[in-house]
């Protein structure tokens, strides 16, 4: 209700999912999702384990690659190849605009702090080694780790390593954020200092995706909540209406169970 | 006991050990060398996603891992030719039996190495938009060559070794000239222990090194 007062939700979505569908043989997993997320906005996706919405913030990237349905990105449908084809575009082109931090933070162990934030931009967008080092060093200073820069990231805490991991998400200057249960990995007295790196980051207006069981962060960071369940978005609306004051019963047992 | 060492009278034939040293060594360099291609080719077709090409590697490998090398030597030198009419070259029999024996196992080294390496660091990877190459060069590839060195070495030591069984099918190597200089001095005490020597010299400055490397590298880790 805070950060979010200002946006209009009218322009066209960055980033939308039609009738998404995925199946691991004959389990399936997600059953015809939508989704539309516009410049701005967070989303939170909360929901059950094995309600699927980890399966399907990693199909908005092609991390997993949907049975059926679409993803488009800026109205051009993304196709099944790495590279732009026609009048689609390559999931490669896709997840250089849109960044994604995983739970167990996937830092490069062999690249200092540094070189992990900087490996995106130089390898993959070709930004001269000084640009991307000066950019890096920002982020890092934003995410409170630049005095850990020449650091290896198995010197570091949980916390810090997720920070870093979030510093190397921003460093390709994505457009939309997807965060995949990136807490869930810390220990409790960890879980703070993260949070706060995001809560900064939808106050600067970053579009986010957010799977997560803080259902507290979820209220306070959110403009809205998705709450699946067994495959489908089974509730939707603000944080007030899905969250503070859930109206259906199955939400409402799922919610003060994670409600502290 | 009372024998009498006479290492002076085995030691006159310095050169054919020495000679015979050598050609090990050719042979051992040269059949990692090879080894290493074939190893590369044969672990990119096991992870090529290709079935037809995966099975085909597979089988290659484990002909090679399956039956001994000495067999193997017998088989290129004596079999094969009867099989494609012909005569096969004794030092290309040894140099294609050691590589493609030697290829089999470092295959198999390379592809442990990879697919050791968390499937978290190749999403990492993607998630920040590197194609498949840039992935395995840049992320996968630095890492899983640091898991492989230890078991590299392993094998290459092993090799050397290896390298003696090319004296049955009269290849001239150090074991080869030991069996010479016997013949000539009747002292296969002497001439089989400096045989062991040289063996010895050459391999224990590599797994000590071996050693070393493994040890640092766990440090860095």
């Amino acid at each position: 209700m805070t950060i979010h007062e200002n946006r209009t939700t009218a322009e066209a979505p960055i980033i939308e999912a039609v009738a998404l569908r995925k199946s691991y043989g004959n389990h399936e997993v997600l059953k015809g999702l939508d989704l539309s997320l516009a410049r701005g906005e967070v989303v939170a996706l909360i929901g059950p384990s094995g309600s699927g919405k980890s399966t399907f913030i990693r199909c908005l990237n092609h991390m997993e690659v949907p049975t059926d349905g679409t993803i488009r990105f800026r109205q051009k449908t993304v196709g099944d190849a790495f590279r732009d084809k026609g009048e689609e575009i390559g999931y490669g082109t896709l997840r250089r605009h849109v960044g994604m931090v995983f739970q167990h933070f996937n830092l490069f162990p062999h690249k200092t702090v540094l070189q992990n934030v900087i490996e995106g931009p130089i390898t993959v967008l070709k930004r001269p080694k000084k640009e991307a080092e000066e950019l890096a060093l920002d982020l890092l200073g934003q995410v409170g780790l630049a005095a850990k820069r020449n650091d290896y990231p198995n010197h570091l805490s949980g916390g810090q390593k997720q920070r870093v991991a979030i510093a190397r998400a921003l460093a390709m200057q994505p457009e939309v954020l997807l965060l995949d249960e990136v807490t869930s990995a810390l220990d409790p007295e960890l879980v703070g200092e993260v949070l706060a790196v995001i809560r900064g980051l939808a106050e600067k207006g970053m579009t986010m995706a957010i799977v997560t069981h803080e259902m507290a962060f979820a209220a306070d960071v959110s403009s809205r909540v998705l709450f699946l369940d067994q495959g489908v978005i089974a509730a939707t609306g603000s944080p007030e209406e899905i969250i503070r004051n859930p109206a259906n019963e199955r939400l409402r047992g799922f919610v003060s169970r994670f409600h502290g | 006991m009372t024998y009498n060492w006479d290492f002076h009278s085995v030691w006159q034939y310095y050169d054919l050990f020495l000679w015979g040293l050598w050609i090990s060594l050719v042979y051992t360099v040269g059949s990692i060398f090879f080894g290493v291609i074939i190893g590369f080719i044969t672990c990119a077709a096991r992870l090529s996603g290709w079935k037809v090409l995966d099975i085909f590697a597979r089988c290659y490998q484990e002909l090679f891992r399956c039956t001994p090398l000495l067999v193997q030597l017998l088989w290129f030198y004596y079999a094969f030719p009867l099989l494609v009419g012909g005569s096969i070259d004794n030092r290309l029999a040894a140099m294609l039996t050691l590589s493609l024996y030697v290829g089999a196992f470092y295959a198999e080294i390379f592809r442990g190495g990879i697919v050791s390496i968390d499937k978290g660091q190749r999403e990492a990877a993607a998630a920040i938009g590197m194609s498949p190459w840039q992935s395995m060069t840049r992320i996968i590839l630095p890492q899983a060559l640091k898991r492989m060195l230890p078991s590299f070495i392993n094998q290459s030591v092993i090799q050397f070794k290896n390298t003696s069984l090319v004296s049955v099918i009269s290849v001239a190597d150090l074991a080869y000239m030991a069996a010479v200089v016997n013949g000539q001095t009747y002292r296969p005490l002497e001439s089989y222990t400096v045989m062991a020597l040289l063996y010895i010299v050459m391999l224990l400055p590599i797994t000590q090194a071996a050693d070393w490397i493994e040890k640092r590298l766990r440090v860095s880790d």
